[in-house]
């Protein structure tokens, strides 16, 4: 019998546009930004195309789901600490905006932003007891936190209690919280695959790699680990500020789990370690949870289904394997 | 040179559990020398480096580097100091280029004040930094060696890497956990007299090995360690000829016989 390979071999194009040579001409350069290009209008031309209100709302829980797996993504891909923290992220933020914005009366405009950092800061300040430690603990502490802040806020009935806080003001318009979202969640995408290429982007993966290897180079390992985690969660703080003056309400249901649970199913479809991938798993797994609501109940069903037949047969995710066909061909050969 | 010693190790003490790891080790290293530690498996050698290093703490006893007591430091402060290690399982990033391994200790604050190896107080652009250094350790720049993934390269230049590690901090010692182990005869060979150059440039070395010929050839004193207690200090001769030595670590065979094998 007759023993064959598949045999993968990068497109030339591929290799032409490496380095300076992607100046070459129109092709070469269209091979590169095309790609870039498609994602940025078409997440800019979703809102205009999408009809009525309950789509574009939908748009913008998918990008607040995406600024989630983004983070979970950058966090265990790159730096190495799994985080179940997407619930954590989202109710800081989302709580701190509201306050800001009930209490003081700031502007959403202005209570975003500032819930963002002050939020990123109360999160990497809550996370520093777990970050010297290596294995699951880090993931056990981000779990832990929503559930507890959440027990805390219903038992001391703080924070508006049960009820949650009610009278938040909403962005000034509908383009407006739309395009804020996914302005945000582009330079997010964006800056963040460039962080992870810049040198202090490889002392984070080195410290995923290696982190006795970064300390014997005279650097303090946490110190890195509280900047990344810094960043992951100020994206996730970010989301949840928006989520608040979306609703105009915020309350427990900021620490629900789906906030941590979602992100990791669209980083699993989407492809790990590539950053884009999670952003494409959310804008698929999200409006297909709201098209199987129909189906009540039997909507868990039809998502689990989806999820595991992804884990069998494209185990890798959609953007590793879409990027190996964009760069490569295969073809048969004899052994 | 000061008749101050660069690193001076008073009473050490590690225990393990119920395990006496190190028993009260003293040794200096004077600045500029090569010191080499030689024991039995199991014998504490690796335990004096990350004791030394901060890599874990001591139960007991001082490290002093200058003559300011480091015990205790955490371990990147101490290398941040000067005083480096390498490790004896290698420690690479698999998921890096050679090259791209060493922008990671160029990135340090020590660097940033030294300059990397040859730098003289002035960190140029980090790549071309980290391949001049792999080049001058013998990573062949022609053959694009130092543009290799970390996991398909072979053991000889995973030590090497982890000795350009070192030298990209401009390091005052080198703590070199067995660089020649695994290494094929050849690759012994070009590996002595990168560590001689290395002593000319004035690092202070202190190496662990098994390799005993090698070893004998560029260290300057050796002291020989045998369940976690110092058996004896010296050159090279005075140590073999030592008859605790002999009973210890070589057992009863005659010490010329072993020699031949090592």
């Amino acid at each position: 019998m007759e023993n064959r390979r598949k045999e993968r071999i990068d497109r030339g194009i591929k290799v032409r546009t490496d380095g300076l040579y992607s100046l070459m001409g129109w092709q070469e350069l269209s091979y590169l930004t095309l790609p870039r290009l498609l994602l940025i209008v078409g997440l800019l031309a979703l809102p205009l195309i999408m009809p009525g209100m309950y789509w574009p709302r939908v748009i913008t829980i998918v990008c607040i789901y995406a600024l989630l797996a983004l983070s979970f993504d950058f966090l265990a891909h790159f730096v190495g600490l799994v985080s179940l923290g997407g619930a954590f992220f989202i109710g800081t933020g989302g709580y701190i905006s509201a306050i800001l914005n009930t209490s003081f009366g700031m502007h959403p405009m202005l209570a975003v932003p500032i819930a963002t950092v002050s939020g990123a800061i109360i999160c990497t300040v809550l996370l520093l007891p777990c970050l010297p430690l290596r294995g699951v603990y880090f993931a056990i502490v981000t779990l832990m936190y929503p559930l507890v802040l959440a027990r805390i806020i219903e038992a001391l009935d703080i924070l508006g209690g049960t009820d949650g806080i009610l009278g938040i003001d909403s962005f000034p318009n509908a383009w407006v919280e739309q395009y804020f979202v996914i302005i945000v969640l582009l330079l997010f995408l964006f800056g963040a695959r460039r962080l992870v290429n810049q040198d202090i982007g490889l002392v984070f993966r080195a410290v995923k790699d290696n982190d006795q290897a970064v300390r014997a180079s005279g650097m303090n390992v946490n110190t890195y680990k509280a900047a990344a985690v810094f960043i992951a969660s100020a994206m996730g703080c970010f989301g949840g500020a928006c989520l608040v003056h979306i609703y105009m309400w915020g309350g427990i249901s900021l620490f629900a789990l789906d906030f941590s649970i979602l992100p990791i199913a669209a980083t699993v479809i989407g492809g790990g370690g590539t950053l884009v991938g999670p952003v494409l798993g959310c804008l698929i797994l999200v409006p297909i949870s709201e098209l199987l609501r129909e189906f009540g109940t039997l909507r868990i069903v039809f998502y689990s289904l989806i999820l595991v037949g992804f884990v069998v047969f494209r185990s890798e995710g959609l953007m590793v394997y879409g990027e190996r066909k964009y760069h490569q061909f295969e073809r048969w050969v004899k052994v | 040179m000061s008749d101050q010693p660069i690193l001076e190790i008073q009473e050490l003490t590690k225990t393990f559990g119920g395990i006496l790891a190190l028993n009260r080790v003293s040794f200096q290293v004077n600045e500029g020398e090569i010191l080499g530690i030689i024991g039995p498996n199991g014998s504490g050698k690796t335990t004096i480096v990350n004791c030394i290093t901060g890599f874990i703490k001591a139960t007991s006893g001082k490290v002093f580097f200058r003559g300011k007591n480091i015990t205790g430091k955490a371990a990147h402060k101490i290398a941040d100091m000067g005083v480096t290690r390498t490790f004896q399982i290698m420690r690479p990033y698999y998921s890096l280029p050679a090259y791209k391994n060493l922008i990671i200790p160029l990135f340090s604050p020590r660097a940033k004040r030294t300059g990397g190896w040859r730098g003289g107080g002035k960190l140029g652009d980090r790549n071309t930094v980290g391949i001049d250094i792999l080049e001058e350790i013998g990573f062949e720049r022609d053959s694009y060696v130092p543009y290799k993934m970390a996991s398909t390269l072979p053991t000889g230049y995973l030590k090497r890497l982890e000795l350009a590690r070192c030298l990209a901090l401009k390091p005052d010692i080198i703590l070199c956990d067995e660089v020649f182990s695994g290494l094929s005869m050849s690759e012994i060979a070009s590996m002595v007299p990168l560590i001689e150059r290395l002593q000319m440039e004035g690092i202070t070395l202190i190496m662990i090995e098994h390799r005993l010929r090698e070893l004998f050839r560029v260290a300057n004193r050796i002291m020989v360690l045998n369940f976690g207690e110092k058996l004896v200090e010296g050159s090279s001769d005075e140590v073999m000829a030592n008859e605790k030595v002999k009973e210890a670590y070589f057992g009863s065979e005659d010490v010329e016989e072993v020699m031949s094998y090592a």
